[in-house]
């Protein structure tokens, strides 16, 4: 215990006497966590968006005025013998009216003269698979009591493809920080050992083992790993707080904000254990490479 | 304590040691004297195990150096302590943090470290530089300095190489009035020089090397010793 506080405390003289490179290796860091932590962030709100989309009613059938319920009743028994519709919703016209007035209830110059005559009445049809929408489609526009029919496919698809785009793109240019990361590490770490190497002379010289020779050198990169991964999530948490509103206004109506704090933790958590394992990892083939004793 | 059983050393071509057998006994006081290249740094290196012997032993306290594990290398070096001419203390350590640094690797308490470094701080004579930076000591402070970290652990051998190389006559007698003072203390003292002013005026034993070869030995050859261990077998 005695030697690890000597030890750490080695490391953080080292760190300190040799600013600049310290700087290096934690601005580096910084940004690979950062990014990672962005897209981690991006993917986790793109797949809830998606979820949401998907589960959402996908087909809207707007009825024309005057169909009978038995011709409702009839159109949803047909959709339900296709076997691919998971739900289907009658929305009537004095429903419609409430949900309107609901969206809009700041604007009062939108809801005044609405009346439910207005608005049309409508089934909405989600389907178990994205695919079986334009089937589910097809069959409301058949139909004689349906005036109009809108879905959401192209919003969906869109959305999987971006997913799909922003996972690859974003998986490579984490992996290339990642890859830089450990190579500045091994790099900063190797400069300080040549820096100390009369230093590490004397300490073989009266008896110090590998591994307390090795330790303080393992340290630093855990420092610099630990403390750029916990700098970048509070960076990135920081931004996320004050853009919470704004987003909020773009993904009005999807329970997708104000993301919660757990999720938060869970990035620091894995920020800090690649952060470590990072440092751990670059350092030990640091000294393997340029320590001899 | 110290042997060397038909050692050599070979670096590339240039044979550093060549067939050397040498025993030091327990607190002796050798001198290694010869010219540069001779091989007096190599044979040091090799008690250490800072180098590996080509061919030969060497033994340690009955320790074969070359065929310790690496992990017990550690061990070897808490019991022999080294000086050099360029002193080889920590610009950014103060004298007591220079002294203390065998006894922090060693992992002793503050206390313990503190009461030891102060004992020997008094023994080279040090006290009052004890808060200085090696850049704000003489030669002279600093190779006592050096001295003190080497026996801060208290070790049975004391290797020095050229300790007096790089200070002033009046420095190198205060250095070798102190080495004295340990090997009196029953440390064996091996040092290695090119000041023959020094080796001649002391009664040490010297041991004279050229060419990687033992020339010369004061023990084997005339020394009062060595006669009477010689008529001693005759009767």
């Amino acid at each position: 215990m005695r030697n690890l506080t000597r030890l750490l405390k080695i490391a953080a003289t080292r760190i300190a006497r040799n600013p600049y490179h310290a700087l290096a290796a934690f601005l580096v860091m910084f940004l690979t966590f950062f990014v990672a932590g962005a897209f981690v962030l991006v993917s986790l709100g793109s797949n809830i968006l998606l979820s949401y989309f998907e589960s959402r009613p996908a087909v809207s059938a707007f009825l024309k005025d005057g169909t009978s319920a038995e011709k409702v009743k009839k159109i949803q028994e047909d959709l339900a013998a296709t076997g691919v519709v998971s739900k289907t919703s009658y929305i009537s016209k004095e429903e419609a009216l409430k949900i309107y007035k609901e969206r809009n209830k700041n604007e009062q110059l939108l809801t005044e003269f609405v009346t439910p005559e207005i608005l049309p009445a409508s089934i909405e049809v989600s389907t178990y698979k994205l695919e079986d929408l334009s089937k589910v489609a097809d069959t409301l526009k058949n139909a004689p009591v349906v005036e109009e029919v809108i879905f959401q496919k192209n919003i969906v698809e869109t959305l999987t493809s971006w997913t799909r785009t922003l996972r690859n793109v974003g998986g490579g240019v984490v992996a290339f920080l990642l890859v830089t990361t450990f190579l500045i590490t091994l790099i900063v770490i190797g400069l300080n050992i040549s820096l100390h190497q009369d230093e590490i002379e004397i300490m073989r010289l009266v008896g110090a083992t590998s591994g307390y020779i090795r330790a303080p050198f393992i340290f630093e990169g855990v420092f610099y790993g630990l403390f750029s991964a916990v700098a970048a999530t509070t960076f990135l948490w920081l931004i996320f707080a004050l853009a919470t509103p704004s987003l909020q206004r773009i993904f009005a109506g999807i329970p997708i904000l104000p993301a919660s704090p757990v999720i938060f933790g869970y990035l620091l958590i894995g920020e800090v254990l690649v952060g470590a394992a990072i440092g751990v990892v670059g350092s030990l083939v640091a000294t393997r490479r340029y320590l001899n004793i | 304590m110290i042997t060397f059983h038909e050692v050599s050393k070979q670096y590339n071509s240039l044979a550093a040691l060549a067939d050397v057998s040498l025993e030091i006994a327990d607190s002796e006081f050798v001198f290694l004297v010869g010219p540069t290249g001779a091989g007096k740094s190599t044979l040091l290196k090799l008690i250490i195990r800072e180098e590996l012997p080509t061919a030969g032993q060497v033994f340690v306290d009955g320790l074969e150096v070359s065929s310790l594990p690496s992990s017990h290398v550690p061990q070897l070096r808490r019991r022999v302590g080294t000086i050099f001419q360029d002193f080889k203390l920590l610009p950014q350590r103060t004298v007591f943090e220079n002294i203390a640094f065998p006894l922090e690797i060693l992992g002793l308490s503050d206390e313990e470290i503190k009461k030891t470094t102060k004992d020997i701080l008094e023994l080279v004579g040090l006290e009052d530089k004890s808060h200085h930076f090696p850049s704000q000591l003489s030669g002279g402070e600093a190779q006592r300095t050096a001295i003190a970290r080497a026996f801060v652990l208290r070790p049975e051998i004391i290797l020095a190489d050229e300790p007096t190389g790089n200070l002033d006559a009046a420095s190198a007698w205060e250095i070798m009035k102190l080495l004295g003072r340990l090997n009196n203390l029953g440390t064996v003292v091996i040092m290695a020089t090119h000041n023959m002013d020094i080796s001649s005026s002391l009664p040490h034993r010297k041991v004279e090397m050229q060419k990687g070869r033992i020339v010369r030995d004061s023990k084997q050859k005339g020394t009062k010793s060595h006669e009477a261990g010689k008529k001693s077998k005759e009767k």
